[in-house]
Parts: C-alpha cells; structure tokens; sequence
C-alpha cells in the first residue's frame, strides 16, 4: 500500500484505504475480545457434546449425558406426583370431616384447594372467594344451599341449575311480572314489604299492603319470616346480603322477572381429590359450618 | 426508470386495483384493491400535471431526492410507531383502552405497532441511509436511474398495504410476517428492485475497495430476501382472496418462522444498522474506523453464526433437543461477534472523546452504541435454556426487545438523521442543537425507566407462574399475575412517553431546519455555498 499513513491522535497506522474521507486504522483485534470469542466457541463444542446435537437420520444421538427434555420432565412431574400420592390417597379415601380434623391432611387440602379454585373459580368468585353481583360472596356464613363440608361438596360436584347434570341443585322463582301473576302496584307493594323484612327502609301503607301478597306468593319458600330455605336455595330476605341489589327497583326487577344463578358442577372436570380439596378449602374460608 | 415506464408501472397498478376492487372474493382483498387504485391515481395524475422544467437532478453528482424523501418518511413512520406503542402499552395498562371495536382492539394493533416500527421507520432509515452512503464510498451515482424511486414509493406502498390489513384483520398469523401473500409478492418485487440499485451502485465504484458499511447493508439486503422468501411460502386460496395457507405446518412451520424471525432482528436491525454506524459515527466523529481487521472477522463470523440462533426462540417446546441445542450453543458464539461491532464504533471515538462533551449527536450515537452492547450481551444470556426457562414468554423478552429497538436501532437512526438532513437541504447545522441534546436526554430517560421496569415486571412474572407452595400445587392463577404487572404497565407507558418527548422535539428540529421562517430563509441562503 502506498499511501498508508500514520494517525497523530492515536500514533497508529491506517490501512491506506479512504472512502468519503472515513480511514482504517491497522489496529489488531483485541486480545480480550479474541480470546473470549475462543473460549465462546470452545465451550459451545464442548456443550455440543455434553447434549443431543447431531441430527441423524435415524434420531439424534442424546450426548454424553444422555440429555433429554422430554424424559425430564416426565421424571419431573413423576417426582412430584410421588411427592402428593400419600396425601392425595388420604384424600381420596378418607371422609370429608376425617379429613377435617387430620392437621397434615387439611393443610394439603387447603393448600390443593386454594390452588384449584385460582383455576377454576377465581373467574366468578374472584380471586379472595369475595364474589360480586350474582356470585356469592363464600368467605361470609351466608350460604344459599348450605354450608357444611358435604353440602358444599354437593354444589361442587353437581353445580347450580347445571342443565348437563341431573343431579344438580335447581330450583326456580316465577317470573310474577312477566308472567302477569302481580301487577305492577302490587310487586311495588310487596318489594316495600321485602325491604321491611330487611330493615331497610320502606313505605309503612305499602308493606302493609304488602305483608298478604308476600305470604300468599313468597312465603312458600322465603318463609313467612323472610329467612330463606336453603332446601331449595332460597336467599335469606333478611340479612345484609344480596345478590341482585336490595334497593326497591332491584327488587320490583327481581320479583317481575328473576334472575338465577347458574354454577357449572365439576364432577366430570376435575377428580374427586381436586373436588374434595376445593370442598375443604371453601369450607375453611370462614363461613364453614 | 424512465417517464413511459412509469407511466406505464402506474397504469399497471391502477388497473390491478380495479380488478381487486370490483373482482376481489372478500371485503379485505376489496378494500386493498381500492388502496392500490387511489394511489396509483394519485401518482398517475402527479406525472401528468407537475411541472418538469425545474428538475435539476440529472446535473448533480449524486441522487439525493430519494433520500430526502426517505429521511421524511422514516421520521413520519417513526412517529406513528411510536403513537401506536404507547397506544398499546396504555391497553395492557387499561384495557378498557380497546373501546370494544375490533379495528382498535391489542390484537390488530399490536402488529401495527412492531411492523411500523421496525418495517416502515427502520427500513426506510435503512434503506435511504444505504442509498446515501452507497453513493459516497463508492463515488458513484445510484444505479439504474429512476429505480430508487420505485423502491421508495413501491416499499411505501407496502407499508400502507400492510398497516391497512392489520387494521382490517388480515394476517397469516407469522410475528413480524402478518401481511397475506399478495402483499409478500409485492415486497418481494420491491426487495429484489432494492438489491438491484444497490448491486448496481457497487459495481459502477469509483473506489478500489468496497467500504465496510456496504458489506453491511448487502449483507441485509441479500438475507432479507431470502428470510422474507422462504418464511412467506403460501398458496392462496384464490388469486382474488386476501387468505392463503403456509407451506409449512406443525413445529417446521414453528421453526420456520423463528429462523425467519430470529433473523429479522440479526440482519434487519444489527447488520443494517452497523451498515449505518459504520459510515454514520467515523463521518460525525471525523476519526478513523478503529480497526480494519476487526470489522473483516466481525463481519464474517455474525453473517455466518447469526443465521443458526433462531431455535434459541422455542427452547422447551416440540422442537427437537438437537436443533434447541445448537440454537443455544450457536446464540452464545453470536456474543463476541456482535460486540465487535460495538468496540469498533466506540473506539472509533479515540482522540475524539471529547466530542462527547461538545457534540450532543456524538452523545446520541455513543448511546446507541451502547445500547447495542447491552442488548447483544443479553440476547445470548436469555438463549441459554437455564435462564429462557424463566424469561421465556414474560416481559423480559419485551425489555429486551426494546433496548434494542429503542435503544440502538432508533438512537443510531437518529443521530444518522441529525447527520443527514443538514446536508440534504444545504444548511449548515441543524436549527438547534440543545434540542438534539434535549432529545439525547429524554430518549435515554424513556429507554431505561421502559427496560427496567420490564426487567422487574418480566423477572416477577416468571418467578410467580413457577410458584409452588410447600405441597407442591401453584401459588397464583394466570389472571394474579397479570394484575400484579398493572403498575409497570402504567409506568412503562409512562417511559414510552418521555422516549416520544424526545422524538417530537426531533421533528420540531427538522422542520425548522428544513422549513426555516422566511425572515430567516433570505439570510440563509447568502450563508450557503452552493
């Protein structure tokens, strides 16, 4: 090269070469830079032969340590399964309250428990089980078809008016506006009377105009005192709770044309330990009977 | 191309817009043949009625009209990629964002936002850059004639294509591949085009050696097409129909697409941009490149070790143990190779480090710079399986992405354009240079508060789906770690919208640069030699 030159900044020579007047310096690569491009390069052979690399066309050989994804995490999830078969066999085996008053058990169960409700419930529930409009709360002892572990047990397996199971708890409230079995005035009437048995506020000459009306549709199965039967999932009138609102619109609504929840039973989605479990963990949210 | 061919060209595309319009099988297909009408209309009738008289081109040693264009657009691309993420972003942040229509819902933008991103304001950075810089390290006059200009409107055509297929929910269904078949075919014709101005450019040089830069910028070019080729491989279910269904299917397809994808990102934003910061930081910093046989085994050993690292992306998935281990051991080769292109551009700067102090676009650029470093460290990181394990479909792989794109790919852009657009429109500097240093400042703020708080958010996301209790049985359900990402949502928006900031006061500067007050236009044009 004729016209290298030497660069006065930095005392190395260019390469000669000029291209819009950008230059090269000869600087050699560095050492650091190199010698961690080797060790890159060694390692990744020696990785190379450590672990499957080489397709064949038989199959890939699967490296000195016989290295295998697949067969990992089936160990893996074998491993684990042996880990909660004893617990998950109590479970499966064992009655309801046994597993109540077993500490070891119960613990496992809240534990599964809680696991399978973020999954499958925490969609209606929500995540703390604290419900929202027309899904029960279930951390409260408010409970609509009962709430002793077996009972809670039944809802789970069976659901709520789940039309894909005969077994499941159903039951249904006339649609006494839309099906002219009240007029209008009268369910004004009796919602004042429904907001009496709540100790809301209410209209006295309504709700007493109410009061007969009440006994004569509702009482059957809200009870003459409002208190509910949880035999056919009959909300309680007179505590602080309801799914639909307890203003006097919401009610009239309710009453001319009722809205009713629906649960999916999971009897034929999740195994009974799962469905135990779930049963144990709502059962120890606080409202347990 | 010469003035019958365009009109002819333009004639072409007017009456395949009318048979898409009024022929099309679906309303999409319908939609794009009337795209493709109006602004071959638009085109056909700006050559019948513009004034001719004034075209200086031809007189000039360089043709630069195709890059002042470029630098245009690549700024207003860059605008609306950057609207469209922070749109995005706010979406995750509050859903309620999407407004319930399918046209504005995450699913549509998302694409909208990558593709503008990188497509629309990276390749038209790159593809001006490569225009002006292939004309001056070789001293030769962009070949074949008016071709440029078809590869600039023709790759402007297919952005809108394709941002306007998004928007209507066309896609086949490929990460950074969504556009149908007709419009793959389309930017296969613009690609090959582009290949052959620039092949052209180099071989009409002047100069005895082809310039580092221009090694770069082939090296994109060239593999560019082959990934866009090769990953588009379709039939369509009719030639009047926007749907078509892959040649591939199963995990080939799957490898397919991240050889493709993998790639996209190894030659589109790292061989591209050095291409730019070979020519761009030396030029700026008027200091020799530092070392010649650096960028020779650097070049070489990316070109050849980028290409296998696509696997890294389906660690522990159907994907074959061999090809995820070669991805990885291929990913982790790929790590000094990709920092030779750093140590070149930084110590481009020695006996020019103070430069730094003084000038702000040195800054911008030295940024990037290291930007670059950082993310092709962490690439290699996150391809060894221990590590992907956790990282793997969190937020972390989006911090990375985005140190890398907003971090390197934009901060390299915008020094480039800062370099450029004084040249291109004779001034002597640009309007202001506090604003650039302005723009140095909030694009590094947004960059880092956007990758830290998608670290954490990314590390924390991972950390709680692998979650066990003592008993063996997951702590939190999807939906819990979804809300426990809100607040990095908000504030990783937030970092969008200071790195934005910065890029208004870009296009605040290049207008006034470009289009200064006419008080201030008189004077100017007495400072200006010719």
């Amino acid at each position: 090269m004729t016209n290298r030159e030497t660069d006065e900044a930095t005392g190395v020579e260019t390469t000669g070469h000029e291209w819009d007047g950008i230059k090269e310096l000869d600087n050699p690569m560095p050492r650091w830079w190199l010698w961690t491009f080797y060790a890159c390069i060694v390692w990744a052979l020696g990785y190379a032969i450590a672990y499957p690399s080489l397709p064949f066309v038989s199959g890939a050989p699967k490296g000195v340590l016989g290295y295998s994804s697949r067969a990992n995490l089936h160990a893996d999830i074998a491993d684990a399964n042996a880990e909660q078969a004893d617990l998950l066999q109590k479970i499966e085996t064992l009655p309801l309250a046994a597993i109540r008053n077993d500490a070891n058990t119960f613990q496992f169960a809240v534990s599964g428990g809680r696991a399978a409700f973020a999954v499958n419930c925490s969609q209606c529930h929500g995540s703390g089980a604290q419900g929202s409009p027309g899904y029960p709360n279930l951390n409260d002892d408010v409970w609509l078809w009962g709430g002793s572990l077996d009972e809670i047990h039944t809802t789970l397996k069976h659901g709520i008016r789940f039309q894909q199971d005969d077994d499941t708890r159903f039951s249904l409230m006339p649609a006494f506006g839309t099906d002219g079995l009240l007029s209008r005035p009268q369910i004004i009437d009796t919602s004042h009377f429904v907001r009496k048995l709540g100790g809301l506020e209410h209209d006295t000459e309504a709700a007493e105009r109410g009061a007969p009306l009440y006994e004569e549709n509702c009482a059957v199965c809200h009870k003459s005192n409002g208190v509910g039967d949880r035999k056919q999932g009959a909300p309680s009138l007179t505590d602080a709770i309801s799914h639909y609102g307890d203003g006097l619109n919401a009610i009239a609504a309710q009453i001319s044309r009722p809205r009713h929840g629906v649960m999916p039973g999971w009897k034929d989605r999740l195994d009974p330990a799962t469905l135990k479990q779930l049963a144990i963990y709502v059962h120890s949210l606080g409202g347990g009977e | 191309m010469t003035g019958v061919g365009w009109n002819s060209l333009l004639g072409i595309g007017i009456l395949i817009g009318l048979v898409a319009a009024g022929r099309g099988h679906d309303a999409v297909f319908q939609t794009h043949g009337w795209v493709v009408l109006i602004l071959c209309g638009i085109g056909f009738a700006y050559r019948l009625t513009r004034d001719t008289s004034s075209r200086t081109a031809d007189d000039e040693v360089y043709f630069d009209g195709v890059v002042r264009a470029g630098v245009i657009a690549t700024i207003f691309w860059g605008m609306a990629g950057f609207l469209a993420g922070a749109a995005i972003a706010s979406q995750l942040a509050f859903p309620v964002l999407n407004f319930g229509s399918e046209y504005l819902s995450f699913g549509r933008l998302r694409p909208l936002h990558t593709s503008a991103v990188i497509f629309a304001f990276g390749g038209n950075a790159l593809i001006a850059t490569s225009f002006y810089v292939v004309q001056r390290t070789c001293r030769a006059r962009l070949a074949l004639g008016g071709l440029g200009w078809f590869v600039f409107w023709g790759y402007q055509l297919f952005i809108v294509l394709a941002a306007t297929g998004y928007l209507l929910g066309v896609t086949q269904s490929k990460e950074y591949a969504e556009p149908e078949w007709y419009v793959d075919l389309w930017l296969t014709i613009v690609w090959v085009a582009y290949l052959l101005v620039f092949m052209g450019t180099l071989l009409k040089r002047k100069e005895p050696h082809i310039y580092v830069a221009n090694w770069f910028y082939l090296a994109f070019i060239v593999t560019v097409a082959m990934l866009h080729i090769v990953n588009n491989l379709s039939m369509p279910v009719s030639f009047l129909g926007s749907k078509s269904y892959s040649l591939f299917a199963g995990v080939q397809d799957a490898l397919t697409q991240w050889w493709y994808g993998h790639n996209a990102v190894g030659f589109f934003l790292t061989a591209g941009f050095l291409g730019m910061m070979y020519y761009f930081v030396p030029k700026q910093a008027n200091r020799p490149v530092y070392s010649y046989r650096l960028s020779i085994v650097h070049f070489w050993s990316l070109i050849f070790l980028y290409i296998w690292a696509g696997p890294h992306h389906l660690h522990y998935t159907a994907l074959p143990d061999w090809a995820q281990t070669l991805g990885m051991v291929f990913s982790i080769m790929l790590w000094m190779p990709s920092w030779g292109g750093m140590i070149n551009g930084l110590m481009t700067l020695s006996g020019a480090w103070d430069k730094l102090r003084t000038d702000p676009i040195i800054r911008m650029m030295v940024i990037a710079i290291a930007f670059y470093g950082m993310s092709t460290f962490e690439g290699p990181m996150m391809s060894i399986k221990a590590v992907n394990g956790l990282s793997h479909y969190t937020d972390w792989t989006i911090g990375h992405v985005h140190s890398g794109a907003l971090g390197w790919v934009g901060m390299i852009t915008f020094g480039a354009i800062y370099f450029l657009v004084p040249k291109l429109w004779n001034r002597s500097a640009m309007y202001s240079a506090r604003l650039i240093s302005w723009h140095v400042w909030l694009a590094t703020i947004g960059i880092v508060i956007y990758a830290a708080v998608m670290w954490v958010s990314g590390v924390m996301q991972g950390l709680m789906w692998r979650e066990y209790d003592e008993n063996g049985f997951l702590v939190y359900s999807f939906a819990e770690t979804v809300a426990a990402m809100h607040p990095f949502y908000v504030i990783r928006t937030v970092g969008g919208l200071v790195y934005i900031a910065g890029a208004c006061l870009m296009v605040y500067n290049v207008w006034r640069t470009i289009l200064p007050p006419a008080h201030a236009r008189a004077a100017l044009h007495i400072q200006q030699p010719a």
